[in-house]
């Protein structure tokens, strides 16, 4: 009986050995050499593998850091420039500071000011739906409203808002990974610049179609007026197809084309009342003034054609 | 009835849901013209036609309103005679907002250059090159609801080589009995517009394929032919879908399309009867097409009825001319029950390509619960085509465009016999809908 137990264990602690020094041989002959910072720049990498930076995930992305070394292309939209500067450090660059984006939903069609038209009940998917049709409400353009987007977001940054029916975004849980953005069949997601104190001016609208058609549709659809137009004073709005948008590039978050909108469909975010009241103050001060210089330059030209006339 | 021979039929899948033909005995009869129609600029497959006249022109009926911009494409004719109104996009049977030309009527005023007398004019003088002009001119499109431009059709590829022209009066869809009146009531023409057909493409033979659901129409067409042999009648063993090119092409000639192929790889050509009917019209009296035959059909719908119906009228109109909405409406269909497309509007035009309305009541029409699939396999077994409909879902659902085409999701006919017969409700074909968009998006030249 104790023989066996002793010739067992011989043998295994044998067997042991001999593997443990075949598998070091194997392992050193074997060995894959590979960029130590490939490893640290993924370990600092939020490693979601959202896909958000282009990339298949964070070790595909921490694969192209480290052979081209360009910072200037990748970027880790959900690290944001904390992570690219831990980045930056392992990799020994100059790290490259960038804005960071978010997601903004572009429709305003609740249920309160789309009304439905008909009833969807196929498959609840937005892609299926807009394949079939174009929405159970008027407006061809606006959310569907079955969260296609919610369902794609890793960070639990978005929800359906059950009383209006359009998604929302939650600001500090969204790190702008374009996942929702690729989703929606009707581009309502769009990434925009996050701004300066989270402040950000856009139209929450995308209808193309004429404007007393799209108000027929939803009652806070942009009918292309151009109202916000002339009230910017740096051209950061333009009118494309009966639709108004705001270059976030150009926008000086001064605030005075959101009064100027009929239906208030111009979405600022981060600010107050009082701000909004005061641009408006402004701008139609502004307005007044342009519009004093405009009828005395007018009376000019006809005093001076009348001088003309009788001389 | 004496014996017949063991009907053919196509060889892989399908199913036989009830067929409710509950208009198969009403003639067609006109319907009084609408105070307002609504002219799509997209009635067919391919590039829309462009516009030609202006708000405020008078138009006679038959005029050209929209031509064919390049060769897939289709002329729009009035259909009324009246004043052009508003032009702009509105909702169509497709579901989707297109361009469209609204006339307000005014009288019935026709073009001089259209023969609007009853006489059969058996006499071919056309050269089959001036026959597909005037199918060209006259806007033909596949009537039996794709409305693929007919002219395309009658050019056949270089280096292919047809044998026979096949006639399509299956009408395998439920409830649907537009073709079967037509052919009925226009037998003659038809016969006409085949041996109008076979001379524009040059084919020595021709075979009628009708279900044996429709004895009537199957004895009319051969005592008409008597001995001909260049024509003759196939008379086939009801099951849906037999009425999609590829499954009537194998059961008639037991000839099998390529994977990715057309008809004309196998020496075929088919062509709907209603569309031989609007060829025969179009080429003996120069007759654009302006109207076409619609059902108008449901369980409770009062009086179900043929309509010949100008292109345009609103739908409501030809449900209200067929005894009212009925109260339990569920859903409004254009086209059949299997491949028909839930209206969202009753307000939309009938188009070209709508062979009928059907009201669904509410308790039938609702989508029961799905559930998961319990790889019973019975989509496979009703799949016509061959496929793997339940791993399409998966593959349609989960995005991978190479996989879905590697399984030849761009085969599905869509035909919808997968999820007729699952057990578990899935939305099958909804899924593969979107998968082979995905396909024709992941090969699309990137902008």
């Amino acid at each position: 009986m104790n023989d066996i137990v002793l010739y067992s264990v011989i043998s295994l602690t044998a067997i042991g050995v001999v593997s443990a020094v075949v598998l070091y041989v194997v392992s050193q002959k074997f060995h894959v050499h590979e960029d130590e910072r490939i490893a640290q720049v993924e370990s600092v990498l939020p490693n979601t593998n959202c896909g958000g930076c282009g990339k298949p995930g964070c070790h595909a992305f921490a694969l192209a850091v480290v052979e081209t070394g360009d910072l200037q292309a990748l970027h880790c939209p959900v690290g944001g420039n904390a992570v690219m500067k831990q980045v930056a450090g392992i990799m020994g660059v100059q790290a490259v500071e960038k804005d960071p984006y978010i997601a903004v939903v572009r429709c305003s069609g609740s249920f309160e000011y789309r009304k439905k038209t008909n009833v969807y009940d196929g498959a609840a998917s937005c892609a299926i739906a807009a394949q079939l049709y174009s929405g159970d409400t008027g407006c061809a353009y606006g959310c569907l409203g079955m969260g296609d987007c919610v369902a794609v977001c890793d960070f639990g940054a978005m929800y359906m808002d059950e009383k209006t029916g359009l998604p929302v975004i939650v600001e500090d849980k969204c790190t702008a990974c374009n996942a929702c953005v690729k989703e929606c069949p009707k581009d309502i997601l769009e990434l925009w610049p996050k701004g300066k104190k989270s402040q950000r001016v856009y139209v929450a609208c995308l209808n193309e179609e004429k404007g007393s058609t799209a108000r027929k549709e939803c009652a806070v659809a942009c009918s292309g007026c151009a109202k916000c137009l002339e009230a910017c004073r740096y051209d950061a709005i333009t009118l494309v197809n009966n639709l108004a948008d705001i270059d976030a590039d150009k926008c000086k978050l001064c605030m005075e084309c959101i009064e100027a909108c009929d239906v208030r469909n111009i979405i600022a975010t981060h600010t107050t009342p009082d701000k909004i009241a005061q641009a408006t103050e402004h701008r139609l001060k502004r307005e007044e003034r342009e519009k004093k210089k405009k009828q005395e330059e007018k009376e000019k030209l006809a005093n001076e054609t009348n001088h003309g006339t009788t001389a | 009835m004496g014996l017949r021979h063991k009907l053919s039929t196509f060889r892989i899948g399908g199913v036989h849901p009830p067929e409710q033909k509950l208009s198969a005995m009403v003639p067609i009869a006109p319907l009084p013209l609408p105070r307002m129609v609504t002219i799509p600029i997209v009635q067919h497959i391919g590039k829309p036609a462009r516009i030609t006249v202006q708000r405020g022109d008078s138009v006679k009926t038959g005029q050209v309103i929209a031509t064919h911009d390049g060769f897939v494409s289709s002329n729009i004719h009035a259909s009324v005679s009246g004043k052009v109104g508003i032009i702009e996009e509105t909702m169509d049977s497709t579901g989707f907002k297109h361009i469209a030309v609204n006339i307000r009527v005014k009288g019935d005023e026709w073009d001089e250059s259209i023969d609007r007398s009853d006489t059969l004019i058996t006499e071919i003088t056309c050269e089959p090159k001036e026959i597909v002009e005037r199918i060209l001119a006259a806007g033909i499109v596949g009537m039996g609801g794709a409305a693929f431009p007919s002219h395309v059709k009658l050019t056949i590829p270089e280096g292919k080589h047809v044998d026979t022209l096949l006639i399509n009066g299956v009408e395998c869809e439920p409830y649907l009995t537009a073709d079967h009146r037509i052919m009925l009531e226009k037998p003659n023409e038809i016969l006409v517009g085949i041996r109008i057909l076979m001379k524009a493409l040059g084919v020595p033979r021709a075979i009628i394929g009708i279900e044996d659901n429709k004895h009537d129409a199957i004895e009319l067409f051969e005592k008409l032919l008597g001995g001909q042999t260049a024509i003759s009648v196939a008379a086939l063993k009801v099951q849906y879908p037999q009425g999609g090119e590829k499954q009537l092409i194998q059961a008639v000639l037991n000839r099998e399309v390529p994977s990715g192929g057309l008809p004309a790889d196998v020496g075929v050509i088919v062509h709907n009867v209603a569309t031989t009917f609007a060829v025969y019209e179009a080429v003996q009296k120069r007759k654009p097409l302006i109207e076409r035959v619609v059902t108008v059909t449901g369980k409770d719908v009062k009086t179900p009825s043929n309509f010949l119906v100008r292109i345009g009228t609103p739908v409501i109109d030809l449900l209200n001319a067929a005894g009212g909405v009925p109260e339990d409406a569920g859903k409004i269909i254009s086209g059949g029950p299997m491949m028909g497309k839930a209206i969202a509007d009753l307000e939309v035009p009938i188009a070209k390509g709508t062979s009928g309305i059907l009201v669904i009541p509410e308790e039938e029409a609702k989508r029961t619960e799905s559930y998961n699939c319990v790889r019973c396999g019975k989509c496979i077994e009703a799949c016509p085509m061959g496929l793997e409909p339940y791993y399409l879902l998966l593959l349609g659902r989960k995005g991978s465009p190479e996989k879905a085409e590697a399984e030849h999701i761009l085969d599905c006919i869509e035909c919808g016999s997968c999820s007729f017969v699952c057990p578990s409700n899935r939305p099958i074909l909804d899924y593969i809908r979107l998968g082979k968009a995905e396909v024709r998006q992941s090969k699309a030249p990137k902008v």
